[in-house]
């Protein structure tokens, strides 16, 4: 890098070091940047425009983020930062709320997860899958039923009150078309001709038009829940996974040329070509996620291993212990949003979608117990991190999959798709339970599915409603004629 | 591109692009139908005309060659598609490259996300036998690739075909034959066409080999249910076989293929009227998709309408074709996972996402290409321009770099105010030694990261 921190002093000018050293500092300040740690020194002045608390921030292991917003308002002259990213930061207060959507890809086999144990109908249908009865905890609003022993965490956070579960979710006239169900459930409407998500179109009414991060995909690309109209949004694979290097280019010509980058994307961003445009976007939007994400992407933390041989919370300044696992980043991803929030990164809405693919038309097992024992796991680890840093009364997760499977297990110990679903909501401000009912297999439609008793687009519109205080009408088509429910303690 | 001799096209059934074909038309035929121009191609495809360049790509003559050194990995070696992890990816990203037929390569990169299948649920062997049978029929008969897909060994296991049985239906392959191969989701069929259409296509099944996993691919009567079936109102004994005819020959199936086909290759709506002569013409050929694809290729919302983004894949052989290079490193594999598409492991069943190509994530990935192929920047001793190299030299050059296709004002006035302001901003006086350096690799960096250059 070349802010000069690490220059020697220029010949004919004389400073001690501790001038070159605050000097330093308040340029890395100024920058947005963590001061290193062996340059921090507490007894130094605080420089001017940095509150105490600001400065407690930075002493602190996880610190450095708050910079872009809080000290970094120093830096306000970058346009993007001024115009967009530190406006939005300003604006949203702190207790502002977050929706995180995790979408269990490919049709989660609810009749596992939630099993109805012991029932010899179910045992009929499932001559090998069935999940034997005494093995998982037992389903607190409805004992008939018996949670998949993987999702032991869960069920724990369910007990706990955290975890509120629609054991009959869908729509009616469940299409079994993964990518057409899927899509009704990123756009919010039984509709294929939308071309937004439901959190897109809610961050182009609540959003505003220089803060990408209002909408936040952790999923290396762009997640269809939150295409947008207007607003910008962003993609990221974790925090500290966001870095672009010219090569062969270094010191401030490397900054400039990615800033000509970016800002020939500005001057093309509302192109007439649609081409164009896409990517002039993207370009313009890395100018600001490489500016915000900098502290992470320069800072201490990016030596730290967050592939899954160490806990990532650690990496992230954490103090809860997430699940290790090598190849599948949903723990570090989830730990990486938990430091996120804490930092004030102003998000709105973020999404993401497991590794795990849960199409198990085939060895069923091998997939399910080991992804939903991640996922849960993830999933726990995570809410106790909120809980830990003090932020959980702000996010609530939804946990949905596109449909449930066929009730009748298929000739390769798998499932072929089905109707009916289960989802989630978790938090620590959720109504803790269960609504609508778990869908008898004594009464499966004609292709052999479960039914569905709670409507998604009127949990989307109560969701807009209660966590988002927000009127439904203006984001899910028809939100008048959906049930409501009572999410929120 | 080939000089042999080219067979004419027939007449085309549809409209065909009258306008000038210069060569901005020939740089966006050989970045649409192909994978980007090597210096020259351009202004050597403009001179034969529309009909003639159309007809070199559809029509080459000959076996395909592969021109230029062939790939290594960063040791040396030669490339190990069927066991070295990632090797299967460089080894088809090379023939993207190299290879003198480049509309076939084009047409079997169509197949393969149309018949989208991934070697997660079999092997590369399995993948690169597949991508054999694909290429063999990029311009053929789709009624035949079809039946060739329905039984290929890597599709049996994507789709589950190999575990559907008489008694013990799998829907999987079933269904995405249906919606997402030749007919489109609910376009004239429904979920008891789905369940019937699964029973005709019981009978595929393989066996295990310790060493070798899944072998021996084959039709086990035992396995087929030769019950009668009703398939989209036909009754009878319906097999595999049965299954594509019906598929192929449903009134659903013209329109489905050509708007699909169309997609593809252009960025504009494909008119009703246009549909309606290409699926006539489709079906009379009797499922034929050359003349389809030649149809296109001549037509005038190729040339008139809106630029597309150029595919990862396809953007990235095109960085070394107009560079002159050729695989030298195998960082291809995970570079190419940045830039969101990996050959051979397409993201789910129904292909990659060709109308949302970039976000900020794959913006930084295709900027990681850039890095790669830019693998020995300009240093001091390297430095091949002289010391009085201007700024707009320097843009000249960093042009010539990449091929020389030229960008707009708007990018080519942007790129020289960063030249300039590299420049200026070298105050030192060994700076001023270096700053070229820095502003020729600065501009090598972004010409390909232009709007311009990344759609065609």
């Amino acid at each position: 890098m070349s802010d000069g921190a690490d220059s020697p002093v220029p010949a004919g000018q004389i400073h001690c070091d501790g001038f070159a050293r605050s000097q330093a500092i308040r340029r890395v300040l100024a920058s947005g940047k963590p001061p290193v740690a062996r340059e921090w020194d507490s007894r130094m002045p605080i420089p001017a425009g940095v509150s105490l608390d600001r400065r407690r921030f930075l002493i602190a292991a996880a610190g450095g983020i708050a910079l872009v917003y809080g000290a970094g308002r120093a830096g306000l002259t970058d346009p993007m930062l001024g115009d967009g990213i530190a406006q939005a930061a300003t604006l949203q207060k702190a207790d502002s709320p977050i929706l995180v959507s995790l979408f269990m890809q490919g049709g989660l086999d609810s009749l596992s997860l939630l099993a109805p144990a012991g029932d010899p109908l179910y045992e009929k249908l499932r001559p090998t899958l069935a999940v034997a009865p005494g093995v998982g905890v037992a389903f607190r609003e409805d004992p008939s039923l018996t949670w998949h022993p993987s999702a032991t965490s869960l069920a724990n956070l369910h007990n706990a009150g955290k975890v509120l579960v629609f054991p009959g979710i869908g729509y009616s006239n469940e299409d079994m078309s993964h990518f057409t169900s899927r899509h009704y459930w990123e756009v919010g409407a039984t509709d294929a001709s939308l071309t937004t998500g439901w959190m897109g179109r809610y961050l182009d009414i609540a959003g505003v038009a220089g803060n990408p991060f209002q909408g936040l995909s952790l999923d290396g690309q762009m997640n269809p829940l939150l295409a947008t109209a207007k607003n910008p949004v962003a993609a990221i694979d974790q925090p500290n996974n966001f870095s672009v290097w010219v090569n062969g280019v270094w010191g401030d010509a490397s900054d400039w040329t990615l800033e000509s980058a970016s800002s020939l994307g500005d001057k093309q961003r509302n192109s007439h070509d649609p081409a164009i445009r896409q990517v002039a976007r993207a370009a313009s939007e890395v100018g600001v996620v490489r500016r915000t994400l900098n502290p992470w992407t320069n800072g201490p933390q990016n030596s730290a291993d967050s592939s899954g041989s160490k806990n990532p919370a650690a990496v992230y300044g954490g103090s809860v212990t997430y699940p290790l696992s090598s190849g599948d980043d949903l723990p570090a991803r989830l730990a990486g949003l938990a430091s996120m929030i804490a930092a004030g990164i102003p998000l709105k809405c973020v999404a993401l979608t497991t590794d795990v693919q849960f199409d198990t038309h085939s060895s069923q097992p091998q997939t399910f117990d080991t992804g939903v024992q991640l996922v849960s796991d993830s999933l726990a680890a995570f809410q106790a991190d909120l809980e830990a840093r003090g932020i959980d009364q702000r996010v609530i997760v939804h946990v949905w999959s596109e449909f449930g499977r066929r009730a009748e297990e298929n000739s390769s110990d798998g499932t072929d798709h089905g109707a009916a679903g289960t989802s989630l909501l978790i938090g620590s401000r959720v109504n803790g339970g269960m609504i609508g009912e778990f869908p008898a297999l004594s009464a499966l439609d004609v292709n052999g599915n479960q039914r569905v008793n709670v409507d998604f687009q009127g949990v989307y519109a109560s969701l807009l409603e209660q966590w988002f205080n927000h009127d439904a009408a203006a984001i899910i088509p028809g939100a008048s004629k959906f049930h409501r429910y009572k999410l929120l303690a | 591109m080939p000089d042999g001799e080219v067979t004419p096209l027939g007449q085309s059934p549809t409209a065909v692009y009258r306008g000038r074909f210069g060569e901005e038309q020939a740089t966006r035929l050989l970045w649409r139908a192909g994978f980007g121009p090597r210096p020259g191609d351009p202004e050597r495809l403009a001179k034969l005309g529309l009909e003639a360049a159309v007809a070199s790509l559809t029509r080459p003559a000959g076996p395909a060659r592969l021109i230029g050194k062939a790939p290594h990995d960063d040791k040396g070696n030669p490339l190990d598609p069927i066991n070295v992890w990632g090797d299967d990816h460089c080894w088809w990203l090379d023939r993207l490259v190299r290879s003198d037929h480049q509309l076939i390569e084009r047409m079997t990169l169509v197949w393969h996300s149309w018949f989208a299948t991934s070697e997660s649920a079999s092997s590369a062997k399995l993948m690169v036998d597949q991508n054999w049978m694909m290429r063999r029929n990029a311009l053929g008969n789709f009624h035949q690739l079809l039946l060739n897909v329905t039984v290929d060994p890597a599709m049996l296991l994507w789709l589950n075909g190999n575990t559907n049985a008489k008694g013990y239906p799998n829907e999987n392959y079933g269904r995405e034959m249906l919606e997402l191969f030749t007919l489109g989701q609910g376009r004239g069929y429904d979920e008891e066409d789905v369940v019937q259409n699964s029973r005709a296509l019981t009978g595929w099944t393989n066996n295990w080999s310790q060493t070798k996993g899944p072998v021996d691919f084959h039709f086990d009567q035992q396995l087929h249910d030769y019950g009668i079936k009703k398939i989209f109102g036909h009754v009878g004994r319906w097999n595999w076989r049965d299954s594509a005819r019906l598929a192929v020959t449903h009134e659903s199936h013209p329109s489905f293929f050509v708007n699909k086909l169309w997609g593809y290759f252009v960025g504009a709506e494909l008119p009703a009227r246009t549909a309606r002569e290409l699926e006539r013409a489709y079906v009379s050929s009797g499922y034929e998709i050359r003349p389809i694809v030649e149809a296109i290729l001549m037509h005038p919302l190729f040339y008139e309408g809106p630029r597309l983004v150029t595919p990862p894949v396809v953007w990235t052989a095109g960085l070394l074709r107009a560079s002159r290079q050729t695989i030298t490193t195998t960082s291809w594999a995970w570079v190419a996972s940045l830039t969101g598409q990996v050959l051979f492991q397409p993201p789910n069943v129904s292909g990659w996402d060709y109308a949302q190509w970039l976000d900020t994530s794959r913006w930084a990935g295709r900027l990681e290409a850039v890095n790669t192929a830019i693998n020995r920047p300009l240093q001091g001793k390297t430095y091949p321009y002289g010391i009085h190299e201007n700024n707009t030299e320097a843009y000249e050059h960093a042009l010539d770099f990449w091929g020389g296709i030229p960008l707009s004002d708007l990018a080519r006035n942007h790129l020289l105010n960063l030249g300039r302001r590299i420049s200026h901003g070298q105050t030192q006086k060994w700076e001023q030694v270096e700053f070229r350096q820095l502003r020729q690799n600065a501009l090598r960096n972004l010409i390909p990261m232009t709007p311009d250059w990344m759609t065609a």
